[in-house]
């Protein structure tokens, strides 16, 4: 069966997917319940499997976090619903100190299966606090994965093996691509997905590598086809951690220059580390530094000057320009 | 403004005076054999000596740090023997005489305060979760363990019951406080047990509520009560009770043991900076082991030979752990890497590999590997 889901509605059958699947699996965060999530992500959850298993929480974010990890040692496996990148914060303790060193901390005796769903990035005209890309404050912390979604599919089968994984998962919902549609395998077996740590190749091309997740993923592609003068290849890296590597380096060898882009603010974001790894790993194929496209080193401006403040298909495009004057 | 609540007196629940006299209390009946309070008092002795042996092994370099429970052995003690084998506790870090409630070896405790282990016991095996340390974080913890019992079936006769510890200090965290809340809308089995010992490090209790701890509760919605945290009986039927509450589907009760931390916060701390010693006088008149000896003296419920054997075995036990702690090994520089995830990591793998061949480098070379 083919289906064509939203990247919304393919966490949603996900989710529900995986609830069918194992009785252990919760879901629990403000709004969840009967409203569906402000995203309508839990849609009909609650109705079909009860206030048990689909908990409207007290609006305190390290509450839910403290709470799902207490849930985990009792043998659940909870997926926490974040409502907006910016209410992360006050979870920071509960996620930082302890769902990410638990199991260090018990020498492997805990796991912490706890997925934490963030709605995350800009472009939806929101007020402050609703519009951030805080993936580097996770990918810099040892005991997280972290993942993010571009595409239905991933959407569908992403929330599934983050729910199945033994680890602690960031899981980041683009919010302005909630919406996207496109044809999703509903009968693929489980275990022929698309493995959760590896990254794809979006769109084949030969003269540069352009890298990208998330929301900028779309972006990445239409900035590629903007081109007709140089055959870019895009990269949907969809783990930002652990980084599937082989694959980024397999590519940026081939074309000999990458491009890499984010919602995030530059210094210190994902694609700076990347910057490093290619470097080494790539030195002598390289023909111009690594180049990156990211958002300001500023607070998210207020909503009516988001779009010059996000990398667009122009300022990536720029980009790929630079990576080519060398 | 009218503020009579923070000038009531609290009542405070007490089984067992300072003197040794057992009252007893209405609404806490205990039935305990001479037996029982002579394990008790056992039980209140060896862990003063462990105690005050790790002590010494900080001095002696042994230990990088410890945080001493002395004058709280009553308030863990009495709790902590309340607890089932079902039930699952969550301490801070100071909770030695839980943990020896529970079955774990002082040498587990030590390694940890020595730096060879970040705790290391199994949770599940001893009904004990690892010690936190960041204040009032394993509240919530505990909360969700007692949500999961809920779903679980857990509730109800044979129910099994959470308790969480943490200090007068965690209660101005908001980890607490949404713990109160979350355990209270929930009606989660959980006990909160406060060992209110007077002093966050340097800052008095006043500094952290104006009023008794335990009156907390009632903004939340569950029962609060105060006991006398050097009383070990009072402690054992307090929490009894409040466990049974508990597990019977009644939810959550916030227990403020009123006791007094004799010594300093952990070794590195030094309260001769902030606390009067006649304060400590004071307290060491209400002594948690004392008024127990009394009262199995008073009562000819033990013999000398009773009490000198409880000091030979407290001298015997003092001495296995100099010996166990000395004894622990250093772990393997490359266990850096291990347990980070419960999947293979290809960062880590790296990183171990490249370290590995780092440390061999130094083999190779005929030297000593690191510096």
């Amino acid at each position: 069966m083919s289906n064509k889901l939203t990247i919304g509605k393919g966490i949603n059958a996900g989710l529900r997917a995986a609830m069918e699947h194992d009785p252990k699996v919760l879901v629990m965060g403000e709004d969840v319940g009967r409203l569906g999530g402000v995203f309508r992500v839990t849609d009909g959850l609650h109705k079909d499997f009860g206030a048990d298993r689909v908990i409207d929480t007290p609006l305190a974010e390290s509450g839910i976090v403290g709470t799902a990890i207490g849930m985990a040692m009792r043998g659940y496996r909870p997926v926490v619903e974040i409502q907006f990148d910016g209410f992360f914060f006050p979870a920071t303790n509960q996620t930082f100190t302890q769902l990410a060193k638990m199991r260090r901390r018990s020498a492997g005796k805990l796991s912490m299966p706890v997925v934490m769903r963030i709605p995350y990035g800009g472009g939806i005209g929101a007020v402050e606090h609703h519009s951030e890309s805080p993936e580097a404050y996770f990918t810099h912390t040892a005991g997280l994965r972290v993942m993010t979604v571009a595409t239905p599919e991933d959407a569908y089968w992403g929330i599934q093996q983050a729910i199945r994984c033994e680890d602690p998962v960031i899981f980041l919902e683009p919010k302005r691509r909630y919406y996207e549609k496109a044809e999703v395998d509903l009968d693929l077996a489980y275990e022929d997905a698309t493995p959760m740590g590896a990254a794809r190749i979006a769109r084949p091309g030969t003269d540069a590598t352009l890298l990208a997740y998330g929301p900028m993923v779309k972006t990445a592609l239409q900035a590629a086809e903007a081109d007709t003068e140089r055959s870019i290849e895009v990269i949907d890296l969809r783990s930002l951690s652990p980084v599937d590597y082989p694959t980024v380096v397999e590519s940026v060898k081939r074309t000999g220059r990458l491009v890499v882009t984010h919602e995030a603010t530059l210094t210190g974001g994902p694609g700076a580390e990347i910057a490093a790894r290619v470097t080494e790993e790539c030195f002598y194929h390289l023909e111009s530094p690594v180049i990156r496209v990211a958002a300001f080193d500023t607070p998210y401006p207020q909503s009516r000057l988001e779009e010059h403040y996000l990398p667009d298909l122009d300022r990536v495009l720029d980009g790929v320009d630079r990576a080519f004057a060398y | 403004m009218s503020d009579t609540t923070a000038h009531e007196e609290p009542e405070l629940i007490q089984l067992l005076t300072p003197e040794g006299e057992l009252t007893g209390h209405p609404d806490y009946p205990l039935e305990i054999s001479a037996e029982e309070i002579r394990a008790l008092y056992r039980d209140l002795v060896l862990v003063r000596r462990v105690d005050n042996e790790a002590v010494s092994l900080q001095r002696q370099g042994e230990l990088g740090l410890w945080a001493s429970l002395l004058g709280q052995e009553a308030a863990q003690i009495g709790s902590g023997r309340a607890l089932t084998e079902r039930d699952m506790a969550f301490p801070s870090y100071r909770e030695h005489g839980v943990a020896w409630c529970r079955g774990i070896e002082p040498r587990e405790l030590l390694g940890m305060f020595r730096g060879v282990t970040n705790g290391g016991w199994d949770p599940h095996e001893h009904g004990l979760h690892l010690y936190t340390i960041v204040i009032g974080s394993q509240a919530l913890h505990a909360t969700g363990y007692a949500m999961g019992l809920q779903r679980d079936g857990a509730v109800g006769e044979d129910g099994s019951a959470v308790i969480a510890y943490f200090g007068d200090g965690a209660t101005s965290q908001g980890d607490t406080n949404e713990a109160f809340n979350f355990a209270s809308v929930n009606n989660a089995p959980v006990v909160f047990f406060c060992q209110n010992n007077q002093w966050a490090i340097s800052e008095p209790l006043d500094r952290q509520s104006r009023i008794p701890i335990y009156r907390r509760a009632a903004g939340y919605g569950f029962p609060g009560v105060r006991v006398d945290g050097n009383d070990v009986l009072a402690c054992l039927a307090v929490t009894r009770a409040a466990l049974a509450n508990a597990r019977e589907g009644n939810g959550p009760t916030l227990v403020e043991a009123f006791t007094y931390r004799m010594g300093a916060h952990t070794t590195n701390d030094d309260p001769t900076r902030y606390r009067a010693s006649a304060e400590l006088d004071e307290w060491k008149a209400k002594d948690p082991i004392l008024r127990v000896r009394r009262h199995l003296e008073a009562g000819g419920l033990a013999d000398d030979a009773f009490f000198a054997s409880v000091d030979e075995e407290a001298e015997r036990i003092g001495e296995q752990v100099r010996t166990q702690c000395r004894a622990l090994p250093d772990p393997e520089p490359l266990e850096i890497f291990d347990q980070v995830y419960a999947e293979p990591n290809v960062h880590i793998d790296q990183q171990r590999s490249e370290f590995a061949e780092y440390l061999a480098s130094f083999e190779d070379a005929g030297t000593e590997g690191g510096r």
